[in-house]
């Protein structure tokens, strides 16, 4: 508890970043995730093959080899510190699951749907919008659930590019006080702020529309 | 003025022919009816019309455009020309009234009170004004269909396209529908091409019935001709054979 009191306001800061890192990373990986998924299923081969290709990266490579990426040769060329290119790592991992998650929510969804907005006089894009993708999310919610909590666990590796982010905080003050344990207990606990309410959230929303359904 | 023309059109699904040498002409305001056994085509014709299919060779005319001509724009044809399916195909995640108003509002950019007048006016045409605040999953399949025509009728179309409407409802729903359809038929400016295997309703209200078999269309006459002497031998044994259920 000492320990908890004295570096309050490391761990406050710390969980500031991670909650913000968090927030980015999830809006970021949400967009780029159903921009993605869209790629795959349109008619064109073409754009099929980039929204495969980016999938195919971005999911395969572990996420510290991209976040170093990032961090040691990207800044280089575009100025960028430790939190930016953790983020932007944490996004661009992130959106090639939700991508996938995405892509079979929208196979999911009765092709009728789309048909039936087409011959409706909807464009692709307005068929999309507001038929096929609002049916695709809620199939795939579950799973997008689990995306995000993984997404807010993930963002631990910042720690490892200076991000000041929560893990980054546990390891200084571990390191100066040797309360190991304590810390990242505390830190733990910290984590759990943040994914608990997620995780009952994500599942409230699920028991919310199946009712609607 | 022809509405829908087929000039020697050829279909495929790979290397399936689907649609072989398909000539036809349907003027605005007529009402066609388009019979034929399992297999022959008949979906896969009338789902050329909108472009929900496309065609490999020759020319298809709708409303004045060439839908094998890639300048044509495919959403500004189908504005003009509805379609309803076996299965409805409702927006899920939409109220019945969403479902009529949506595509008025996106496609037509109709003014909101008027959208919602000419929306509630149609449910009224088929009876379902009660219904407007349920989602499609708590209708019947009757129900859903009349939705579902309804939702055409809103976009004030040219032409309309039924796809076996019927086949998919329990026998007790099948009139309502065919109440409606045969309301719509009414109005002499209304194109419909219907797909069905409901003959008293193609007795009763098509000018004319086109029967098809393999992929092509092997009979073009009037209503009454085709029923009072058919001319080709697989119409005569596919009328026998319907008209025995
Ligand atoms: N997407 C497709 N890919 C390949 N073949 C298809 C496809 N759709 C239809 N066919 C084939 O084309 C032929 C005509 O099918 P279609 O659905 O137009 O028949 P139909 O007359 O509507 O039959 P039904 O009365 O059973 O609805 C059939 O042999 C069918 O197997
Ligand atoms: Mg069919």
């Amino acid at each position: 508890m000492a320990l908890l009191q004295n570096n309050f306001p490391t761990f406050l800061q710390g969980f500031g970043y991670t909650l913000l890192s968090s927030i980015i990373a999830l809006i970021g990986s949400m967009i780029l995730g159903t921009g993605f998924a869209i790629m795959q299923i349109v008619p064109q081969k073409w754009i099929q093959k980039i929204g495969n290709i980016y999938v195919q990266v971005f999911r395969n490579i572990p996420l510290l080899i991209i976040t170093f990426f990032f961090f040691l040769v990207v800044s280089k060329y575009i100025k960028m510190s430790g939190f930016t290119s953790g983020t932007v790592a944490l996004m661009l991992y992130t959106s090639a699951f939700i991508a996938e998650t995405v892509r079979a929510g929208i196979l999911a969804v009765n092709t009728g749907q789309m048909e039936g907005a087409r011959a409706n006089g909807l464009s692709f894009a307005q068929a999309m919008r507001y038929i096929v993708l609002p049916q695709a999310f809620r199939i795939s919610l579950p799973s997008l659930g689990n995306q995000f909590i993984n997404l807010v666990k993930n963002s631990s590796i910042l720690a490892f590019v200076g991000g000041l982010d929560l893990m980054y905080q546990g390891n200084m003050i571990a390191a100066n006080t040797f309360d190991t344990f304590s810390t990242y207990i505390i830190v733990a606990i910290f984590y759990l702020i943040l994914t608990l309410p997620l995780s009952y959230y994500i599942q409230h929303l699920e028991r919310k529309l199946k009712r609607a359904a | 003025m022809s509405m829908i023309e087929f000039k020697n059109v050829e279909k495929y699904y790979g290397d399936f022919h689907a649609l072989k040498n398909v000539n036809l002409k349907i003027d605005e305001g007529e009402t066609v009816v388009l019979i034929g056994p399992s297999g022959s085509g008949k979906s896969t014709l009338i789902r050329t019309v909108n472009g929900l299919e496309e065609i490999q060779e020759g020319q298809l005319l709708v409303n004045g455009f060439d839908l094998h001509d890639p300048k044509t724009d495919m959403n500004r044809i189908r504005k003009n020309v509805g379609m309803v399916f076996q299965h409805f195909n409702l927006y899920d995640n939409k109220t019945t009234l969403e479902n009529i108003m949506l595509a008025p509002r996106l496609v037509l950019k109709r003014d909101e009170a008027e959208n919602k007048k000419i929306a509630m006016e149609l449910l009224e045409k088929v009876g379902l004004a009660d219904k407007a605040a349920n989602m499609p999953s708590e209708l019947s399949g009757g129900q859903k269909q009349r939705a579902a025509i309804a939702r055409s009728l809103a976009m004030r179309p040219k032409a309309l396209l039924f796809d076996e409407p019927t086949s998919a409802l329990d026998p007790e729903m099948v009139g309502d529908v065919l109440d409606v359809m045969r309301d719509i038929a009414k109005d002499s400016s209304m194109t419909m091409l219907v797909v069905t295997h409901e003959m008293s309703f193609a007795k009763a209200v098509a000018d004319r019935v086109i029967f098809m078999a393999d992929g092509q269309v092997l009979e073009d006459s009037t209503t009454q001709e085709f029923f009072d002497s058919p001319k080709e031998a697989r119409a005569q044994q596919f009328l026998s054979q319907v008209e025995h259920h």
